[in-house]
């Protein structure tokens, strides 16, 4: 019995192992080695064994700089704007009209965001938003192909990515403790402050994570939208992998971005793990 | 037993001098949309008192409990806290506080943040050495000294409620609202934890007003209970005088039981109304102050009923009414008859144990008869 359970266990494991050995760990490693090798003349890699490429990694400062304020921003934006509307979806909108808001929210998903994104390019280019603006006695505006216009880009884009995770957390609350809150003296606000945000912090926690690292990786927005201006990592990889066919030093660049995300994480882990002590049920949200 | 003297009424218990006042509903009402779910409220609550609202659920009786708590507004009429009409006062600067059904506590923190949390919403704040202090002594009150530390989740379902009572008590509430707060509990535990709030009660001296739908709970703890039904009030008064004097057929009904049969009144003089029965038998009842109808409902509780046998002598001032039993059930202390009156219907004769072993039982299918003496009997008014 306990044979045939571990052997379906581990039958049904196997794909995703697979999976994850093979388009994972395995190009992982080739990325690591390849960042200690060499540009040959022609571009691609020599094998070797030299920090030259992390020596180098300076040279992209730009977009390592992009990418770690605009990141956090577009991160600390998106909550900023998910958490009114998934509490307004998870407490406030009654039973009725909660399933087609939620489904508004996703519907953005079933269009490509490289179209959507080009939606952006006419509502922030010389036509669009600037236009109205100088309509309105503000000339000369440019929008387009600034941080700016990145920052709308991956906000819009990531928001409902932000927006489930808290309202999830929110759903769960039981509105008898905000009573109780309130029964006990606490104005609204304040049992805001003391009952419910630290009852969704995992929600938040999961959303700021889940947007985050995507933010780290992206490069279609800021493409799209920073024209060639306003690059992040995801760029430059491709740019340096591409372009420039310089393999070892996009494998170094990679490798660093990687390093960035994991000690990200482990903070995020921390600190999901000292809320969690607080309440058992959401240590693993 | 129905008391003899109806007239003697439960002014005592309805009528609350202005003085003893702690709060007030003054046509108190609440709708949901189309529902009505209190229905002009008149209530004065004495100060210090045990208040129970009983009734099932959906009576309104929670409704009244939460527009005392602020959390629900009157759509109409007023809700009185101290005499200070508090109807658009918010719920978190009443002087009340609540122990809720499921306790509500709040999972992030421990027991003594719980308990605490009252205290330190006071503006300005409260010194964090007096808080500790008090915190203690209320979780000593409710027998958790060493829990303070602990985590909700930690806790069984009575601790959880003794550590709920400790959050509303602690803050020395004009009065202390009770939300079915046993619900939760096994019988057991439900004894011990009535038995504990009557003594925090008389400790506190605070008004407690609790809400429920068990009658005994109601009965046992009560000083005044307040019987619910449709949003409105059906009854005020002690737990002996809504048992005794039940007013209608829904509050003799919902506390104890009671046969309640069709009669002709007849003649009604100082208090006793002559009622003819189905079987033709003429009976005198305690009359309802008042009324005029010349049909009612009696009502008579199966204890005040007796048995006898068809050759018994029939005392003074007694009816015989001839039955056939149709179902028995021995309960040790007791034994429940269930019988087929002539002409009249249904009845229920409950013979204490006694009586039993000194007429011996009934079996199922004999022929008895009835003994309803008279000025046991009481008109009850048309329903809620």
């Amino acid at each position: 019995m306990a044979m045939t359970q571990t052997r379906g266990r581990a039958l049904l494991l196997t794909p995703a192992a697979l999976w994850y050995a093979a388009l994972l760990l395995l190009p992982l490693a080739v990325v690591l080695i390849f960042s200690f090798g060499e540009r040959t003349p022609i571009g691609g890699y020599a094998p070797g064994f030299t920090l030259a490429q992390y020596a180098n990694l300076p040279a992209r400062m730009a977009a390592f700089r992009n990418t770690l304020t605009l990141a956090p921003v577009g991160t600390l934006a998106a909550l900023l704007i998910a958490y009114p509307l998934a509490y307004f979806l998870a407490v406030r909108v009654s039973v009725r009209w909660k399933t087609l808001l939620l489904v508004l929210v996703i519907v953005p998903f079933w269009t490509s965001i490289l179209i959507r994104s080009y939606a952006w390019i006419f509502l922030l280019g010389g036509k669009g938003l600037p236009a109205l603006l100088a309509s309105i006695g503000f000339e000369d505006i440019r929008l387009l192909n600034s941080p700016f216009a990145v920052l709308v880009g991956i906000v819009y884009g990531y928001l409902p990515l932000m927006v489930f995770p808290i309202y999830v957390a929110l759903e769960k609350l039981d509105l008898r403790l905000l009573e109780a809150a309130a029964d006990l003296g606490a104005p609204p606000w304040r049992s805001f402050v003391q009952i419910t945000l630290p009852l969704s912090m995992p929600g938040v926690l999961t959303g700021s994570m889940l947007v985050f690292i995507l933010l780290m990786g992206e490069f279609l927005i800021p493409a799209i939208l920073g024209g060639g201006k306003v690059f992040f990592v995801g760029n430059a990889l491709v740019d340096l992998f591409l372009q420039s066919r310089n393999w070892p030093f996009g494998s170094a660049v990679a490798v660093a971005l990687v390093v960035i995300m994991l000690i990200t994480v482990a903070i995020y882990t921390r600190v999901v793990k000292r809320y969690a002590a607080g309440r058992d049920d959401v240590a693993m949200m | 037993m129905m008391i003899q003297n109806p007239s003697m009424a439960d002014a005592a218990s309805t009528d609350v001098a202005p003085t003893e006042v702690v709060a007030e509903f003054a046509g108190a009402t609440k709708r949901f949309g189309a529902v009505l779910a209190a229905d002009r409220i008149n209530l004065r609550i004495r100060r210090g008192e045990f208040l129970s609202f009983l009734g099932p659920s959906g009576c309104g009786k929670t409704t009244a409990l939460r527009m005392l708590a602020g959390f629900e507004a009157p759509t109409e009429g007023a809700v009185l806290i101290d005499g200070k009409d508090v109807s658009a006062v918010p719920a978190h600067k009443r002087p009340v506080n609540m122990v809720f059904q499921h306790y509500a506590l709040f999972p992030h923190m421990t027991v003594a943040q719980n308990v605490g949390y009252g205290l330190r919403q006071r503006r300005p704040r409260l010194p964090g050495a007096e808080i500790a202090q008090k915190v203690d002594a209320a979780l000593a009150k409710v027998r958790l000294a060493d829990f303070g530390a602990r985590r909700i989740w930690e806790l069984s379902g009575g601790q959880q409620q003794r550590v709920a009572l400790a959050r509303a008590i602690i803050n020395e509430p004009q009065i202390l609202l009770l939300d079915e707060p046993m619900a939760a509990l096994d019988a057991k535990l439900r004894g011990e934890m009535q038995r504990e709030l009557l003594e925090l009660q008389r400790s506190l001296n605070v008004t407690f007003v609790l809400v429920t739908h068990d009658q005994e709970e109601a009965l046992s703890m009560s000083d005044r209970i307040c019987i619910m039904g449709k949003g409105r009030i059906a009854q005020v008064g002690s737990p002996q005088e809504l048992y005794d004097r039940p007013r209608n057929r829904y509050v003799a009904d919902f506390v104890g039981r009671a046969n309640i049969v069709a009669a002709k009144i007849i003649a009604r003089q100082g208090g006793i109304a002559q009622a003819v029965l189905g079987n033709g038998a003429t009976i005198g009842v305690n009359d309802l102050p008042g009324d005029t109808r010349g049909k009612a409902e009696i009502a008579i509780r199966p204890e005040a009923l007796t048995l006898a046998r068809g050759k018994d002598a029939v005392p003074e001032d007694t009816v015989a009414l001839p039955a056939r039993v149709t179902h028995r059930t021995f309960l040790g202390d007791r034994t429940e008859y269930l019988l087929m009156a002539e002409g009249i219907g249904p009845l229920q004769v409950n013979s204490p144990r006694q009586a039993a072993s000194a007429i011996g039982e009934h079996d199922v299918g004999a022929h008895v008869r009835v003994l309803w003496r008279a000025g046991t009997g009481l008109v009850l008014a048309a329903d809620i």
